[in-house]
């Protein structure tokens, strides 16, 4: 493949398929700390570094 | 089972007893605390261990190892094509004179290594790290009033090749962001990794090397700006040889980090951590590609880079503004994580805005480079999408500062009564500042009257010495004591006044260079009737002297605020504490404590 068309196939990737796939992964992440039952375990973890202070 | 006993006795006769098995794991401890004053933990460690025969052999075999590397350093010394290199590899030489002399003196750096207390944290290098911080923070700030002075004065160039504004400016850059900056993230980082995994760290001969690998790193890339040895790329500017010893360094601070998270009894991996691990990461990744250099003589400090031409220039401003992105924001973004709350001591306002935060940060970043080509041959949509990433990255930028402020909700009082509170604050809404105020400048027709003017200067400033430098100095505050063992800090007085005058100090810096960048912005673009430029560069120059001078009064205030906490920093560490009345009381006036004496009402 010429550099040229490598360029041109790279560069179509990235504004289609691969700005989808980005996006998509993109977005799972963000929303993975909403999904139901999570709101007990986060605040478990936001409170984990107390815990030293309590302990012998 | 065999079984090792650790006996820890200090001052206060405290004791300590712990019981361990062969891996080291506490399986049981007894406390007894006989006369223990608040926060006084263990000063002084007897170990009593079994299996200590393997430490002579290994003491022989490192003296070997730097034997070995002081040979090659003086060779190398010996064969080098210029003088650079030479005063380099003489450098080097010595760094291995003194880690044989460490070995072979028997300093016991082992007894941490080879017999670690599982059952306690490994502070060492986080004590040598603060300290660093504090000493790499005064030489930067003290380089960067200067240049700034030659900047007014340019008769403090001197005449001499060495101490001339173009060598000293990388000094500066490099000795704030790698040494200060650099020093606290490892420091911090090590700090925070054993206390939210509740696990001493792993690796403990690695993390010593990381450390003092890192200064070494820090000494050769100073003095070689001195020498005029540069690569000539922003931020970038040490030589081939020189980012092959980082590399080799970082690899091992990220093992260390790694390991440490690898052997976490929390279940869960705080999100500071996270941020950390990010930096390592994307630090190396960046550092790497953008230092693909082949040198002209592998005894000589020059070399060329692999791409040339504007590929060059998007390779290094990908580095250059991911360096800003994941060394100076998502790296102190992780010590906001942990001491904002720890400080506050209420938990972080939003876990999940935080992970949103984290996310958002590492997908947006990594495109906003070309924001720095506006306007250049970089093709016209690469430019584009720097902008529109940039522009994106204010929403969790916004995210982020909302978080920590917010973790303050319902104890904001403390930023009356708490000067490191306040400090946190002040880094976070400089935070804010900058980080509204670099998505502005990247739209492209902002950045046609702000690029390459002293507004630039004005923004890195506000993000530097307003977030990165606040955030640190709070969170040295917060460890000095921790560290050392000491009851408090010498004086909470000396705090406020640091942060009076680093605040005032940057309000002058930053107001001083928005108003000569605009200046310079529009002088430069001004044409006349007949098509001519108006002003010659010089008369540009001129319009600014007045900001300048503004420019090194602020820097003043700052080096000032900084050589108090040096100050404070020290005699805290000497145990002392200053006689001063408390921050804050509530009023109360003897005189008024009575009833009041009035005529009795009889008539």
């Amino acid at each position: 493949m010429s550099t040229h068309s490598t360029y041109d196939m790279l560069r179509h990737l990235a504004d289609s398929w691969g700005l989808v796939v980005m996006t998509g992964i993109f977005l799972g992440l963000c929303l993975w700390p909403f999904r139901p039952g999570a709101k007990p375990l986060n605040r478990e973890v936001a409170n984990s570094i107390f815990k030293d202070e309590d302990d012998v | 089972m065999h079984r090792t006993e650790s006996l820890h006795i200090d001052e206060t006769q405290k004791c300590e007893i712990g019981i361990y098995d062969q891996s080291m794991r506490l399986i049981s401890r007894d406390l007894t605390p006989i006369n223990v004053p608040s926060r006084q933990w263990v000063q002084r460690d007897m170990h009593i261990t079994h299996g200590r025969e393997g430490s002579m052999e290994s003491a022989l075999s490192r003296s070997g190892l730097w034997l070995v590397a002081l040979l090659i350093a003086v060779a190398a010394c010996a064969a080098a094509v210029d003088t650079g290199f030479a005063i380099h590899m003489g450098l080097v030489a010595l760094a291995c004179i003194i880690g044989l002399v460490v070995t072979l003196r028997g300093l016991d750096l082992s007894k941490a290594i080879m017999a670690p207390d599982q059952g306690r944290y490994d502070d060492d290098v986080i004590r040598w790290g603060v300290i660093a911080t504090v000493f790499w923070g005064m030489a930067g700030f003290l380089a960067g009033l200067f240049i700034a002075l030659q900047l007014a004065l340019p008769a403090l160039n001197l005449g001499l090749e060495w101490t001339a504004f173009g060598r000293l400016r990388p000094l500066h850059t490099s000795a704030v962001i790698f040494a200060f900056g650099g020093n606290a993230l490892i420091a911090t980082s090590f700090y925070v990794v054993q206390r939210t995994c509740r696990a001493r760290l792993a690796f403990p001969g690695l993390a010593r090397f990381v450390f003092w690998g890192y200064q070494l790193f820090i000494v050769l890339a100073a003095t070689g700006y001195l020498l005029g040895i540069t690569q000539g790329k922003e931020y970038a500017e040490p030589e081939w040889y020189v980012d092959l010893w980082l590399t080799i360094v970082w690899v091992a601070y990220l093992a260390v980090f790694v390991g440490t998270i690898v052997k976490r009894t929390e279940p869960h991996i705080y999100v500071a951590n996270w941020f950390y691990l990010s930096f390592i990461v994307t630090v190396a990744m960046l550092h790497i590609v953008n230092n693909l250099n082949w040198p002209v003589s592998f005894v000589g400090s020059r070399s060329y880079p692999i791409f040339a031409g504007v590929q060059g220039a998007l390779v290094q401003w990908w580095y250059g503004h991911n360096a800003v992105g994941f060394f100076l924001t998502a790296g102190f973004l992780a010590m906001m994580y942990y001491f904002v709350p720890k400080q506050a001591e209420r938990p972080v306002y939003s876990y999940r805005l935080s992970i949103i935060h984290f996310w958002a940060l590492i997908f947006l970043y990594i495109w906003a480079g070309p924001h720095h080509l506006h306007y250049t041959a970089l093709p016209d949509w690469a430019q584009t999408l720097g902008m529109v990433f940039s522009v994106m990255l204010w929403m969790p930028s916004w995210g982020g500062m909302i978080n920590g402020l917010m973790t303050l909700n319902g104890a904001w009082d403390k930023v009356r009564t708490d000067p490191i509170i306040r400090m946190m604050v002040m880094a976070l809404a400089f935070y804010g500042m900058s980080t509204f105020e670099g998505p502005m400048m990247s739209i492209k027709s902002v950045n046609s009257l702000s690029h390459y003017t002293d507004w630039t200067i004005g923004h890195v400033h506000s993000g530097a010495l307003g977030w990165n430098g606040m955030i640190t100095f709070a969170a040295v505050y917060y460890l000095v004591p921790r560290l050392w063992n000491r009851e408090r800090l010498y004086s909470l007085r000396m705090v406020n006044w640091h942060f009076w005058l680093a605040t005032v100090g940057i309000v002058f810096y930053a107001a001083s260079m928005w108003v000569a960048g605009i200046t310079q912005g529009l002088m430069w673009r001004e044409y006349g009737a007949d098509g001519y430029l108006v002003n010659s560069f010089a008369e540009t120059v001129l319009a600014l002297k007045p900001m300048f001078f503004l420019r090194a009064f602020g820097g003043l205030l700052y080096l000032a605020g900084a050589v108090i906490m040096t100050i404070n920093v020290w005699r805290t560490i000497l145990g002392h504490q200053r006689d001063e009345a408390a921050m804050s009381d509530a009023a109360y006036d003897p005189e008024k404590d009575r009833p009041i004496l009035t005529a009795p009402a009889v008539a």
